[in-house]
């Protein structure tokens, strides 16, 4: 079989959206229904030909797999490929949507048709971010995804929208704008846009420290990384349950993967210099914001905080540079995306019925609703971390790394861990426990479809806890030579150490100096 | 025999014979014929301009000089000639219903333009001083009339005698910087120029050249020679004002470009600066001065003020590879121009115009096929890829980044970023707003040409190679 299967994943749900384009007309029930069905059927095959990747997929090969390539700008070409760091992510993705659609399903009453097809196009930009094999094409999908985004805010988010969905949108752009140029400078450098070629092209220094200065202004917005995370709360409470679980999930992730995949093997020598930076803003993002969350009134900020939190850890992981870090950022980044969107499917269970975010509203919902108790508190004990669930894992492999590497960041981030606990607990207890607040008295449990929702999640949350292999095994190589380029990288550096002054900056003002 | 060869030497002005003979026809027909054919004589002129547009593409290939050098036929010159008169073209389309809805279809309308486009033509190949002045001056003075075209209204007329006064002002800078070049290289001829400046140039030269750009800078509007701008734009009748964003701005960035490149390039370093200048604030103006507009035909002018300061990015890098940026920005600033404009065209309620901003509110539930499209073309004015506008800003930035003007790059980009909150406060108004009053429906040649410029700029990533195979062969025309 020698059939595109990376473009079919990725563009398949830009049919499907093309399908409810042309088929449906109209607002009633039956055009309603239509476009759920549509769209449920779509993300159900994408998901489907996409565990087609999986199985093809070579763990022992860290090269770029299912690769296409075809002339497309002159500057850039369409070049597509997934190798194991980018893979997970995409699986990640096609398993979501369907969930985010089922999610959907009945608290989306407005411009029904409108909200499929644009989750339908998200799905194929964020596919595309992640199997894209060229820096152009990447942006492309990478900046695309805002359009989507900032319509599901701003159409079928909460009171304030507008504010959340205009700060999204120029916060991201103007993070991104300037690593486009970074992108052309890269061009002019190196000649190509191609990924796998850049990957092993060689910066000059000066040229590796602005344009990782570049990506981090886009990828640190993304992240979002402290003091930059400020939209992520304000988008996420006013996003509509889906759309917050597609932000926390996945668009994050997109930073993180932007640091993996270019930050860090493009840029070595930057990284490196760069990484007492990062550890320090990653410090004070685990601290910091695990203290804002536990501070928070509304339940949907407090979990963005504690994603801002988690994703420190990330990037902490991803410039400790071990095999023990980056791997714990790769698993992180998959069990945070299962873990927060499913706390924040399980906001959307009692959002649906009590239209209140308050958590100071809630209490008791242990005696109506005990299945839900149980699934929220999975949850709630893997965002804390605790072992035989995904959160442990991930949590504890990129503390390895950073200890490895610099102890103090390490020990200061396991504060993180205790704060963690503290603000996941006290909220689990505030509205779980407790006695039954009188206007909680006719709350149902949840129903079949939510039970289906989360069914999934469940099991792979506490299956990735006690058996992490799958995933592991699946960057294992990918990570290896990564880690091996870079360490090649600062290895010349640092033999050359004597005549080449340590900092990027340095290197590229002293020879002008020199010269005059 | 004799008089057979004679027309043959004249085969390369074929497209502009065929104009002016054809714009004099229809006036002759237009006067006759009297007020009730006008639209029928306005139809006519669109068929002209697209058997102008025939002839244009088959021109022999090469480079062809005509009349001593004054007049260059070159895949740049054919390039921007075609883009031009989609501009006029498509502008013309777009006025036909507006004009009968609004009791103001005269024939004059149709040969006016199509005189203002001859103009432009001669402008795009113009290769010397006097052939640039002409052709300057045959395109400026149909505009100022029909800027004016709807008397009884004084916002109209006053639009047009702005124009007219600081249009003329502008002539005679150029024109004063036109005779100071002349006079320090005793050449009008572009060639001439260039041989003249190889080694550099003088202070009186420099002089002649601020000078002239003074006037390039007032017929592209841009900052410091915008203030016509947003009054013209809003005062003028709104296919009017479609024509002026998109027509003249290719015609005045091509002869901006041409001249630049082709008579200086032995001092690019003295006017490089200028064009950097030129640009930045350009594009800072453009994006801030646009946020507290609410009228949305003001909002367009101070969004064309930026789009051209983009363009002129591509210049101010002064290679090949800038002017196929600049090229590809007209071409995609065309085509949003239009599409947006038909969009503009469409806004009337109760059979008037409307014309604020907030009249949009909630379009995309009361016409959401139309919003969707409007909603595209904003993404794209604003650079959001996959659409076109992104690939129009990145050839210019790519070459920019190239010649090493990163501070032009820098802030060029994040002007864009804040150009990006007005643009999206128009989609908010539609997407996110309560549904005011529905438009009246759309007019058949408006849906179409938002239909075919609202799709282009979305699918134009898949297949952008012809238009950028295109404007690579015309910008190495130049070079």
């Amino acid at each position: 079989m020698n059939w595109p299967v990376l473009s079919v994943v990725t563009f398949l749900p830009l049919l499907g959206a093309l399908l409810i384009v042309l088929m449906v007309r109209g607002n009633g029930p039956l055009a309603k229904g239509t476009a759920r069905w549509v769209a449920m059927w779509t993300t159900l095959v994408t998901f489907a030909i996409s565990l087609v990747l999986v199985q093809k997929f070579d763990v022992s090969s860290a090269e770029f797999q299912f690769a296409e390539k075809y002339d497309w700008l002159g500057v850039a070409s369409y070049h597509m490929g997934v190798d194991g760091i980018s893979l997970p992510f995409v699986i990640l993705t096609t398993a979501l949507m369907p969930i985010c659609i089922l999610a959907s399903w009945t608290s989306i009453q407005k411009r029904v048709k409108e909200y499929m097809i644009a989750f339908l196009v998200l799905e194929t930009l964020m596919i595309g971010t992640f199997s894209a094999l060229d820096l152009v094409l990447f942006y492309l999908f990478f900046e695309g995804g805002l359009i989507p985004m900032f319509l599901i805010i701003g159409v079928w988010g909460g009171q304030r929208r507008v504010y959340a969905s205009f700060k999204f949108f120029l916060y991201t752009l103007a993070g991104s704008v300037l690593m486009l140029l970074a992108i052309m400078a890269m061009y002019w450098e190196a000649g190509t846009t191609d990924i796998p070629v850049l990957l092993r092209h060689g910066f000059p220094v000066g040229l590796q420290t602005w344009a990782w200065l570049a990506f981090f202004a886009s990828f640190a917005v993304k992240m979002p990384m402290w003091p930059v995370h400020t939209w992520l709360p304000d988008a996420h409470v006013e996003a509509p349950t889906a759309g917050s679980v597609i932000l926390a999930a996945i668009m994050l992730k997109m930073g993180g993967y932007g640091f993996l995949r270019f930050s860090l093997p493009m840029f070595p020598v930057a990284s490196h210099d760069f990484a007492p930076l990062i550890y320090t803003l990653s410090v004070v993002a685990i601290i910091y914001t695990s203290l804002v969350a536990l501070m928070q009134e509304d339940v949907k900020k407090l979990i963005a905080y504690s994603s801002v939190a988690h994703m420190g850890f990330v990037t902490m992981g991803i410039f400790a540079a071990n095999t023990q870090g980056v791997s714990g950022a790769v698993f992180q980044m998959i069990s945070h995306g299962i873990v927060s969107g499913a706390l924040f499917l399980c906001v959307g269970v009692v959002y649906d019925r009590m239209h209140t975010r308050e958590i100071a509203f809630y209490g008791g919902l242990v005696t109506r609703m005990p299945l839900y108790a149980m699934i929220f508190m999975v949850f709630t004990l893997a965002n804390v971390g605790l072992p035989g669930t995904s959160g442990f894992v991930g949590e504890f492999l990129s503390l390895i790394g950073t200890f490895k590497a610099n102890i103090p960041v390490a020990s200061l981030a396991t504060i993180g861990v205790i704060l963690s606990a503290a603000y996941a607990l006290w909220l689990y207890r505030k509205m779980i426990f407790g006695t039954l607040k009188p206007a909680l008295e006719g709350i149902k449990d949840i129903g079949l479809r939510e039970a289906v929702i989360f069914a999934p999640l469940v099991i792979l949350t506490i299956l990735f806890g006690v058996a992490p292999k799958p995933v592991l095994d699946m960057s294992a190589a990918s990570v290896a030579q990564l880690l091996d380029g870079y360490n090649k990288a600062i290895g010349v550096k640092a033999a050359a150490g004597e005549s080449v002054p340590a900092s990027g900056l340095e290197a590229r003002i002293i020879p002008v100096s020199v010269a005059r | 025999m004799n008089s057979l060869t004679d027309f043959h030497v004249l085969l390369p002005v074929l497209p502009e014979l065929l104009l002016a003979c054809g714009a004099m026809v229809l006036l002759m027909l237009g006067v006759y014929a009297g007020d009730g054919a006008a639209r029928f004589v306005n139809a006519l002129c669109i068929l002209l301009l697209i058997a102008v547009g025939a002839s244009v593409v088959m021109l022999p290939p090469g480079r062809i000089e005509m009349f001593g050098g004054s007049f260059v036929v070159d895949d740049f010159a054919r390039f921007l000639k075609l883009v031009m008169l989609t501009g006029s073209g498509g502008t013309l389309i777009l006025s036909l219903d507006y004009l009968t809805n609004e009791k103001l279809q005269k024939a004059e309308f149709g040969v006016l333009v199509l005189l203002a486009t001859l103009g432009m033509m001669l402008l795009i190949s113009a290769s010397d001083l006097i052939a640039l002045y002409l052709g300057l001056e045959l395109m400026s003075l149909p505009l100022y009339v029909i800027a004016a075209s709807n008397r009884d209204s004084a916002r109209s007329t006053e639009a047009g005698l702005k124009y007219f006064v600081l249009g003329a002002l502008s002539s005679g800078m150029l024109l004063y910087g036109a005779s100071l070049i002349y006079g320090f290289t005793s050449t009008v001829n572009f060639i001439g120029i260039a041989k003249a400046t190889q080694g550099g140039a003088g202070l009186g030269l420099i002089f002649g050249l601020v000078f002239l750009f003074a006037g390039f800078c007032f017929k592209v509007s841009a900052v410091p020679f915008h203030m016509w701008t947003p009054d013209v734009y809003e005062g003028a009748p709104t296919p009017v004002t479609a024509f002026f964003a998109a027509a003249p701005k290719v015609a005045g960035i091509a002869i901006f470009v041409r001249a630049t490149t082709v008579a200086f390039p032995g001092i690019t370093h003295s006017w490089q600066q200028i064009v950097v200048f030129v640009a930045l604030a350009s594009m800072v103006l453009g994006a801030f001065a646009a946020i507290g507009q609410k009228n949305i035909k003001r909002l367009m002018a101070y969004s064309s003020i930026g789009h051209m300061g983009f363009a002129l990015v591509g210049l101010a890098a002064g290679t090949a590879e800038g002017v196929q940026g600049v090229l590809v920005y007209m071409t995609i600033y065309v085509g949003m121009t239009l599409g947006t404009f038909a969009c503009i065209l469409s806004m009337r309620r109760d059979g008037v115009m409307v014309e604020n901003i907030s009249d949009l509110s909630g379009l995309a539930r009361t016409q959401p096929a139309m919003a969707f499209l409007f909603a595209m073309l904003l993404f794209s004015l604003a650079g959001i890829p996959p659409l076109a506008g992104f690939f129009a800003k990145f050839y210019v930035f790519l070459a920019a980044i190239k010649a090493g003007l990163y501070l032009l790059a820098v802030v060029g980009v994040l002007a864009s970023v804040i150009g990006a909150y007005y643009y999206l406060t128009i989609v908010k108004i539609m997407y996110f707003d309560e549904p005011a009053k529905p438009f009246q429906s759309m007019p058949f040649l408006l849906k179409l040409t938002l239909g075919v410029f609202g799709l282009l700029n979305i699918v134009f990533f898949v297949y952008p190679a012809p238009l950028l195979g295109a404007a690579t062969a015309a910008a190495k025309s130049l070079f």
